[in-house]
C-alpha cells in the first residue's frame, strides 16, 4: 500500500464520518409538522431548551475529540520509509489519565444539574384554576377522550383551548389504557408519556398558538400501532367553548327522510350498538369510538382516512381496506344497508 | 513454547467419511471447535436477521408502501431484534471467547468442556425453537405464526388475551433455553479465567481480552438470571393461570418492564465489553505499542459493569416514574460516560506516538473509535430524561443503538474476524477484499444510521409498518434504505473472502501480525490441547519479551 493511497482513504474516512455529527441535525427540522425542535407549548419548550444545551455540550466534546482522533490516525500512520524499529513503548501516565477522569466528571455534573432542573419544572406542576381536565384512554388503535368536568366524550381528535402564556390555561391529561400499552406523543406540544393499564399517568400541555398539532402512538400496541394517529385541535377560547356546547348536545335526532330512519334501524338492530355509543339512542357500547358527533371529526379510524362519505362506506363494508387488523369487524352487510347506514351516520353532526 | 509435532485432528481425518467427521463436530467438547461452531451458527443467523432487516427497510422506503402486510412487518421486527441480540451477537461473542480465552491464558481447554458443549447446544436449540414458530405457532387457533410482540415483549401484549396461538410461547421458551446456555458459558468463562491461567500469569498480567470476558461473564450471570425468571413467570401467566403481568386480572405491566430492562441494559454491556476486548487487543498490535493505561482500562471496565446494573430504568423514562426516580436514573446513566470516556482516551493514547499499520482489522477498529464516540454522545442526549421524553421510542433511539451495536460491536467483530482468521484457519484472508468490505460497509453504515437519527427528531416512532406522507420523513427513509444495500454488499464480500481464503489463502504461519499475546505462539490452527508444554509468562506481552530480550516488558510492569 503506497503512502498516497493511505492519505486518500483517510480523507474519505473523514468525509463519511462528518455527516454523523450530531450538530448537523437540528438544522433539518424545517417543514415537518411533528418536529421536536418546533415547540409550541411550555413542556416542549423547556425540553427544547434543555436539548439545545445538551447538544451544545456533547457537540463540544465531539469537536474536540473527533479531530483529535482523526489527527492521531493521520499523523501516526506507518510511513514504511523508515527502519522497521518499534516505536517507544509507553505504558500509561497517571497525570494524563487523571485529567480525562476529572474533565468528564465535571461535564457530567453540569449536564445532570440542568437535566434535574427541567425534570422538576415539568413533572412537579399542580393544575392552576382554569385548566381543562381530559381523561385519555388508549384502545387498540384509537383514542378515547373524556372531559369529566364538561361531560363530553369523544374520540381520536382532541380539542383543547389555547393558553395565553401570561394567563396560562393549560390542559391536564390523565392517561389510562383499556388494553395494551400506548404512548401519547405530540412532539410540538410535549414529550411522550405512556398509557399503561393499571398505571394511571399524568401529563400537561399549554399550547400557545391555535392550530392542528399532529402526533401518533409511540408505544408498540399491536397490529395497527402505525395507524393510531393523534390530532390535537388547539382553538381560541370562544371557538373551543362553541365546540364544547355542540358536543354536549345529544345526537341529531331528526330522521326526516326514510333513508336515514332505515339507516338508524340497521344501526340499532346490528352489533354496531355493542361497540359504539350514540347518545340519545339505544347504542351504548364502549369498545369502539363514540359516534354521537361523528361528523364533527375530520378523520375516521384514528386519523387513518379523511371523514368522507366514500371512506365511511368503505370502512363499514370492510374496515381492513383502510386499517388491516383493526378491531372493528366487517359486518357483511348488503349494499343497501351500507348506504342507509352511511346516510344515517352523516346526520351525526 | 509451541510445537509443530502435534497435528490438528482434522488433517488426519481428511480421508474419513463425512458422517464420521460430522459426528466428531457434533460430539466435540474442544473449546476451539465449539468456538467455531458458535461463530458459524451466529453467521447463519446474521444472514437471516439481515434479510429480515432488508425487508423491513424496503417496506419503509416510502410512505404507505405495501411490500409486506402489517402482521408480517410486526413479526419481522420482533424476529430481527430477538435474533440479532440472542442468536447473532451473543453467540458470536461467546464463540470468540471460547476460542481465544484458553489460548490467551495458556490453558489447554475451558474449565468445564462438557458444560461448554451443553451450553452451545442449548443456545443452538434456542435459536431453532424461535424459528420453528414459523411452522408450529399457529396451533389450533389459526393465529399468526412467529412472535410479533417486539423484542422486549411488553406486557400485556404477551398475555393470552392479546397474543393467542403459541408464537409468544416459542419466543419465551427460546430465550429461556438459550439463557441457560448463556449462564453455563458465563460460569465456564469465569472458572477458566480464575483457575486455569498458566504459571506467571497473575490477574494483573492477563491480556485485556481475558479481563473483559471475565467481566462479561459476571454480567451475564447477573443479567440473564432475571430475564430467565421473567420468562418463567410469563409461562406461568400464559399456561398456569398466573397473573404477574396479566393486567386484566390486576397484574402489572410495569413489573415486566423492570424485569426486562434489569436484564436489557446490562445486556448492552455484555455485548459491548467483548467488543472493547477486541479493540484492546487489535489497536496495540497495529499501533506497535503496549496498551496505554492497562490498570485504568481494567478499572473502567469493572466500574462500567457495576454502574450498568443501576441504570435500567433509563429505558423507562416515559412510563411515568416519579421525578425523584427519573433524576436518579439520569445521574447513574450519565455517570457511565466517565469510564467509557477513559476507554476512548486510552485507545487514543495507545495510537498516539505509534506506527499505525492500516490493515483491515485496524481499519475496522479505527472506524469503531469514531463511531463509538458518536454513539456515546447520542447516548448522553438520550440519558437526559426530558430529552428522552421526545426521543424515546423514536427512530433516534433506533439509530442510537444501532450505532452501538453495528458501529461499535459489529465493526470490532469484523476486525476480530480478520485479525484471528489466520490463527483459526491457518491461512491469510485477502487484504484487498477485506478493504473493499470495510469501505462498502462503512458507506452503508453511515448512509443508514447517520440519517436515521433525523426522522426520529422529526417525530417518527419506531415499530410502525408504514407512515404518513408530509411529515418530512420520506427522504430520510429513502436514504436509510439505500444504505442497507451497501451493507449487504459488504457482507457478501466478507463471506466470500472468508470462504475463498479458507481454501485458497496464503499459508499464514503462527504469527502473521508480529503480535504479542500467547495465542500467536501456538501453530495456526493450534493443535488439540493447544500447548504441548504449558507456557510460563513474566509480563502482559510474553511474545514481546521473547522478541525483545534487550527491553522486555517485565522490567516496567
Ligand atoms: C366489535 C366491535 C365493533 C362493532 C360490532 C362495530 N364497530 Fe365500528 N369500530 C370499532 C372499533 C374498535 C373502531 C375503531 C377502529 C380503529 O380506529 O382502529 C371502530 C370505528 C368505527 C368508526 C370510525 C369512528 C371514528 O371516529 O374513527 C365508525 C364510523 C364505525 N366504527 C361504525 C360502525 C358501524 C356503522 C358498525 C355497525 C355496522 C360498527 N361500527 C360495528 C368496533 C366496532
Ligand atoms: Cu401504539
Ligand atoms: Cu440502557
Amino acid at each position: 500500500m503506497s503512502r498516497g493511497s493511505h492519505t486518500k482513504w483517510l480523507r474519505a474516512l473523514l468525509v463519511f464520518c462528518a455527516p454523523a455529527s450530531v450538530l448537523a441535525e437540528p438544522a433539518s427540522h424545517v417543514a415537518s409538522p411533528t418536529s421536536i425542535f418546533a415547540p409550541a407549548s411550555t413542556p416542549a419548550q423547556s425540553i427544547f431548551g434543555l436539548s439545545m444545551f445538551v447538544l451544545a455540550v456533547v457537540g463540544g466534546v465531539f469537536v474536540v475529540v473527533f479531530p483529535l482522533l482523526a489527527y492521531s490516525v493521520v499523523k501516526f500512520r506507518d510511513r514504511h520509509n523508515d527502519d522497521h524499529s518499534e516505536p517507544p513503548q509507553i505504558y500509561g501516565s497517571n497525570q494524563v489519565e487523571l485529567a480525562w477522569i476529572v474533565v468528564p466528571i465535571l461535564i457530567v455534573v453540569g449536564l445532570f444539574l440542568a437535566t434535574a432542573h427541567v425534570i422538576a419544572s415539568i413533572q412537579n406542576v399542580t393544575p392552576p384554576s382554569g385548566s381543562t381536565e381530559v381523561v385519555v384512554i388508549g384502545h387498540q388503535y384509537w383514542w378515547e377522550y373524556r372531559y369529566p368536568d364538561l361531560k363530553i366524550v369523544t374520540a381520536n381528535e382532541l380539542h383543547v383551548p389555547v393558553s395565553d402564556p401570561a394567563h396560562p390555561t393549560p390542559t391536564f391529561l390523565t392517561l389510562l389504557s383499556a388494553d395494551t400499552d400506548h404512548s401519547f406523543w405530540v412532539p410540538r406540544l410535549a414529550g411522550k408519556t405512556d398509557l399503561i393499564p393499571n398505571h394511571p399517568n399524568r401529563m400537561w400541555i399549554d399550547p400557545h398558538e391555535a392550530g392542528l398539532f399532529l402526533g401518533q402512538c409511540a408505544q408498540y400496541c399491536g397490529t395497527q400501532h402505525a395507524k393510531m394517529l393523534l390530532r390535537v385541535y388547539v382553538q381560541p377560547r370562544e371557538e373551543f367553548e362553541r365546540w364544547v356546547r355542540d358536543q354536549r348536545q345529544p345526537a341529531n335526532a331528526s330522521s326526516a327522510s326514510s333513508g336515514i330512519s332505515s339507516g338508524k334501524r340497521v344501526f340499532e338492530s346490528t352489533a354496531c350498538t355493542n361497540c359504539h355509543t350514540i347518545s340519545g339512542t339505544a347504542a351504548n357500547g364502549r369498545f369502539g369510538p363514540d359516534l354521537t358527533h361523528l361528523m364533527s371529526r375530520d378523520t375516521i379510524a384514528a386519523g387513518a382516512a379523511p371523514n368522507t362519505p366514500e371512506n365511511l362506506r368503505l370502512w363499514i363494508r370492510n374496515p381492513d381496506a383502510i386499517k388491516p387488523g383493526s378491531k372493528m369487524p366487517a359486518m357483511g352487510l348488503s349494499d343497501q344497508d351500507v348506504n342507509a347506514l352511511t346516510a344515517f351516520l352523516e346526520t351525526l353532526h | 513454547m509451541s510445537t509443530d509435532a502435534i497435528i490438528w485432528p482434522q488433517l488426519q481425518t481428511e480421508s474419513r467419511p463425512i458422517t464420521e467427521r460430522l459426528h466428531e463436530w457434533v460430539t466435540t467438547v474442544d473449546h476451539k471447535r465449539l468456538g467455531v461452531l458458535y461463530v458459524l451458527y451466529a453467521m447463519f443467523f446474521l444472514i437471516v436477521a439481515g434479510i429480515e432487516a432488508t425487508i423491513i427497510r424496503i417496506q419503509l422506503i416510502r410512505p404507505h408502501n405495501d411490500f409486506v402486510s402489517p402482521q408480517v412487518f410486526n413479526r419481522l421486527f420482533t424476529m430481527h431484534g430477538t435474533t440479532m441480540i440472542f442468536f447473532v451477537i451473543m453467540p458470536v461473542l461467546f464463540g470468540f471467547a471460547n476460542y481465544l480465552v484458553p489460548l490467551m491464558i495458556g490453558a489447554r481447554d475451558m474449565a468445564f468442556p462438557r458444560l461448554n458443549a451443553f451450553s452451545f447446544w442449548m443456545t443452538a436449540f434456542g435459536g431453532l425453537l424461535l424459528y420453528f414458530s414459523y411452522v408450529g405457532a399457529s396451533g389450533l387457533y389459526g393465529a399468526g405464526n412467529a412472535p410479533d410482540v417486539g423484542w422486549f415483549a411488553y406486557a400485556p401484549l404477551t398475555s393470552k388475551t392479546f397474543s393467542i396461538g403459541n408464537s409468544t410461547d416459542y419466543w419465551t421458551l427460546s430465550l429461556l433455553v438459550s439463557g441457560v446456555g448463556s449462564i453455563g458459558t458465563a460460569i465456564n468463562l469465569i472458572a477458566t479465567i480464575l483457575c486455569m491461567r498458566c504459571p506467571g500469569m497473575t490477574l494483573g498480567r492477563m491480556p485485556l481480552l481475558a479481563w473483559l470476558n471475565l467481566t462479561m461473564g459476571a454480567l451475564v450471570i447477573l443479567a440473564v438470571s432475571p430475564l430467565t425468571a421473567a420468562q418463567i413467570m410469563l409461562l406461568i401467566d400464559r399456561h398456569l393461570g398466573g397473573h404477574f403481568f396479566d393486567t386484566q386480572a390486576g397484574g402489572s405491566a410495569v413489573i415486566w418492564m423492570h424485569f426486562f430492562w434489569v436484564f436489557g441494559h446490562p445486556e448492552v454491556y455484555v455485548l459491548v465489553i467483548p467488543a472493547f476486548a477486541f479493540a484492546s487487543e487489535i489497536i496495540p498490535v497495529f499501533s506497535r505499542k503496549a496498551i496505554f493505561g492497562y490498570a485504568a482500562m481494567v478499572a473502567a471496565t469493572v466500574s462500567i459493569a457495576f454502574v450498568s446494573m443501576s441504570v435500567w430504568a433509563h429505558h423507562m423514562f416515559t412510563v411515568g416514574m416519579s421525578s425523584g426516580a427519573n433524576i436518579f436514573f439520569v445521574l447513574s446513566t450519565m455517570a457511565i460516560a466517565v469510564p467509557t470516556g477513559i476507554k476512548i482516551f486510552n485507545w487514543l493514547a495507545t495510537i498516539w506516538g505509534g506506527k499505525l499499520r492500516l490493515q483491515t482489522p485496524m481499519l475496522f477498529c479505527i472506524a469503531f473509535l469514531f463511531q463509538f464516540l458518536i454513539a456515546g454522545l447520542t447516548g448522553v442526549t438520550l440519558g437526559a430524561a426530558p430529552f428522552n421524553w421526545q426521543l424515546g421510542n423514536s427512530y433516534y433511539v433506533v439509530a442510537h443503538f444501532h450505532y452501538v451495536i453495528v458501529g461499535g460491536i459489529l465493526f470490532t467483530l469484523f476486525g476480530a474476524f480478520y485479525y484471528w482468521f489466520p490463527k483459526v484457519s491457518g491461512r491469510m484472508y485477502n487484504e484487498t477484499l477485506g478493504q473493499v468490505h470495510f469501505w462498502l460497509f462503512l458507506i452503508g453504515f453511515h448512509l443508514t444510521f447517520d440519517f436515521m437519527h433525523v426522522p426520529g427528531i422529526l417525530g417518527m416512532p419506531r415499530r410502525i409498518y408504514t407512515y404518513e406522507p408530509g411529515r418530512g420523513w420520506d427522504i430520510w427513509n429513502l436514504i436509510v434504505t439505500i444504505g442497507v444495500f451497501f451493507q449487504a454488499a459488504g457482507i457478501l464480500v466478507f463471506v466470500f473472502n472468508l470462504v475463498w481464503s479458507f481454501f485458497r489463502g496464503k499459508v499464514a504461519g503462527s504469527d502473521p501480525w508480529d503480535a504479542w499475546t500467547l495465542e500467536w505462539s501456538a501453530t495456526s490452527p493450534p493443535p488439540v490441547y493447544n500447548y504441548a508444554v504449558i507456557p510460563t509468562v513474566r509480563s502482559r506481552r510474553p511474545l514481546w519479551d521473547i522478541k525483545h530480550p534487550e527491553d522486555p516488558d517485565w522490567r516496567y510492569e
